[in-house]
């Protein structure tokens, strides 16, 4: 019978418009910003920069080594050099971002900076509701509004934030066990050296002064 | 005087004559686009109309041109993953399959069986919801405003969520790797993900109800818009396109590129190449999707995701020249790549399966009238940031 079909494609239709009264499965619309979809596993949207401890100059990860400027796909990080340096989480002298800014008017939330970060400094925010009246200030974000904490880090990605802990973690203790290698090596380097000059001045009446005593293995 | 206010020669209207010398009336030339809300985009097709005949047909595209090509010989190989997005915006993980395998060539890496799977699994779920969608629009071409489209959508949401699951967005997914894939799945998404494709059959015998025999489905498009197999072959058609014209080509099968040579399915082919073929090729390639998934999420094994040879910085593949390609969703997408062994690409070139189909447009729209004209251009599956790139 012709319109049979499209009879039965009528009934489809009746079948989801009833449905959508009591399947969530046929009423899929979520009724935004009154109600929220959770947050999906590894939600990326714009990049942040982490730091350590309260103070966000003072424990910047970032050692402003540029490769996710030279990386990023749109081109939208701009880094200043610091001219000197300051202690980074291992205790080491490094140099700082004097400026580190992301255009996110530009940004294409690719992640390849965050993959790319070797010191695990820049990670991925979860925050959507970015609009602004202000198209040029407000979509530059500078250092100042970039740095979050880890504890920030912790809550939005718990997961990838143990893993990034661990491996900073790592790195501290490796740097550690390295400092006191080195300051063990020295000692036993200062007392050999004295041991050694102690012999020449009794072999010779003019001991030459001692070679200056290596500082690092 | 100005070169630009002379109007183009295929603007000219010219009467049409009888037989005998007579003025019977005028063609009219319409510029279909580049707003129009079924060309899928920013497309334009200048139609030449004989009444509602369509005499001749132009297709005129360029206009979301961005220097994909040349922005990823200037960028380094890394940095190109996230531009592949952005060719097909549908099929966001073929793209990025194709790129990866082609620089896997290149490299000489290794990609790990978990990651083969899960690849797999990826490129068949983005064939599932880029064919669901396509038959959504193409319906919505038909004049079925908006019922089967959000129906299709709506299938098509469950598969972007468990997409951003995993690769943090929904559409810009910039998964893979050279050498594997960015993160591993862990065993609740493979759940999940069964558990969509479970449900996936039971909607498509519902979308099958709704279209595949609907009268007026069948009036529009049965022997319209027909493909010729020789034309197909000879204007390098690929694709759903391909095989509804009657070629049994899939690189799936051909190429057995991944670990397809694993999975047990079939390659369905048409037989007139018509517009209801394409739809039907269509439906039953998702058939075939739901059963390679199956397969992959049942044998999916655990292991690593990515080749510990692969390098994130400083990713320097030896000089030489590759050609890339995989089957997806929209036909044969390939990536031809020079390398000169520095950072970047020496020569970068797209073989994108939407614009070499689209070339065929006019041989397809001939005779027909302009509203089938709008049809089968819904049914050559395009997307305009493939096709301008």
């Amino acid at each position: 019978m012709l319109g049979e079909q499209i009879i039965k494609g009528m009934a489809v239709t009746a079948r989801n418009f009833f449905g959508s009264y009591f399947s969530k499965n046929r009423l899929t619309t979520v009724q935004y910003p009154e109600e929220r979809l959770p947050q999906k596993g590894n939600t990326r949207q714009f990049p942040f920069l982490v730091y350590d401890g309260d103070d966000a100059e003072k424990g910047l990860r970032c050692v402003a080594c540029q490769i996710c400027e030279k990386e990023c796909p749109p081109k939208c990080i701009y880094i200043v050099k610091s001219k000197d340096k300051k202690p980074d989480y291992k205790g080491q002298p490094q140099i700082y971002p004097l400026t580190f800014d992301i255009d996110i008017s530009v940004c294409m939330s690719c992640q390849i900076c965050v993959e790319v970060c070797p010191f695990e400094s820049i990670k991925m925010n979860t925050e959507f509701e970015l609009s602004t009246a202000d198209r040029f200030g407000d979509l530059l974000l500078t250092k100042e509004k970039l740095a979050k904490p880890n504890s920030y880090y912790q809550k939005i990605h718990p997961a990838d934030a143990a893993e990034s802990d661990a491996v900073i973690a790592a790195e501290k203790a490796k740097a550690e066990a390295k400092a006191k290698a080195a300051a063990e090596a020295k000692v036993k380097a200062d007392a050999e050296a004295k041991a050694k000059a102690a012999a020449a001045a009794a072999a010779a009446p003019i001991a030459p002064p001692p070679a200056n005593p290596p500082t690092t293995t | 005087m100005n070169a630009l206010a002379t109007p183009p020669k295929n603007f000219e209207v010219k009467p049409k004559l009888a037989a005998n010398g007579e003025e019977l009336g005028e063609l009219l030339e319409v510029s279909m686009g580049p707003h129009h809300p079924s060309t899928h985009g920013v497309f334009r097709m200048d139609v030449v109309l004989d009444g509602e005949k369509v005499v001749k047909l132009k297709p005129v595209f360029g206009y979301l041109h961005r220097n994909h090509e040349k922005i990823g010989e200037n960028i380094s190989y890394l940095a190109n993953m996230p531009y592949t997005d952005r060719l097909d915006y549908f099929c966001s993980m073929t793209n990025n399959w194709a790129y990866a395998l082609t620089i896997e060539k290149l490299a000489g890496l290794v990609v790990p069986e978990r990651a083969e799977y899960i690849r797999a699994i990826m490129a068949e779920l983005t064939r599932l919801q880029n064919h669901t969608c396509l038959i959504g629009f193409f319906v919505q071409d038909m004049g079925a405003l908006g019922t089967p489209m959000m129906y299709a959508f709506r299938e098509r949401e469950k598969i972007l969520d468990l997409f951003e699951e995993v690769s943090g967005a929904r559409m810009m997914c910039n998964y893979m790797r050279f050498g594997g894939v960015r993160v591993d799945v862990n065993d609740e998404w493979i759940a999940k993900t069964k558990k969509v494709v479970a449900d996936y059959s039971k909607f498509l015998d519902e979308f099958g109800t709704f279209l595949t025999e609907n009268e007026i489905v069948l009036a529009r498009t049965q022997f319209v818009g027909v493909l010729p197999k020789d034309l197909a072959i000879n204007a390098s058609i690929t694709g759903p396109m391909l095989r509804a014209a009657g070629v049994n080509y899939d690189l799936r099968k051909v190429d057995k590129y991944g670990i397809y040579s694993r999975f047990n399915f079939q390659v369905p082919v048409g037989e007139h190449g018509d517009i209801y073929d394409r739809y039907m090729i269509r439906v039953l390639e998702m058939r075939e999707s739901i059963k390679i998934l199956e397969q992959a999420l049942r044998d999916i094994p655990v292991g690593p995701v990515m080749d510990p040879k692969a390098k994130l910085r400083g990713f320097r593949p030896k000089a030489g020249e590759v050609y890339g390609r995989v089957e997806a969703p929209k036909g044969e997408l390939g990536f031809y790549v020079i390398s000169d062994g520095s950072p970047n690409p020496y020569r970068y070139r797209v073989r994108p399966p939407s614009f070499i189909n689209l070339t065929i447009l006019e041989d397809m729209c001939l005779g027909h009238n302009i509203s089938d004209a709008v049809v089968i251009l819904g049914s050559v599956d395009i997307v305009l940031g493939e096709v301008d790139r």
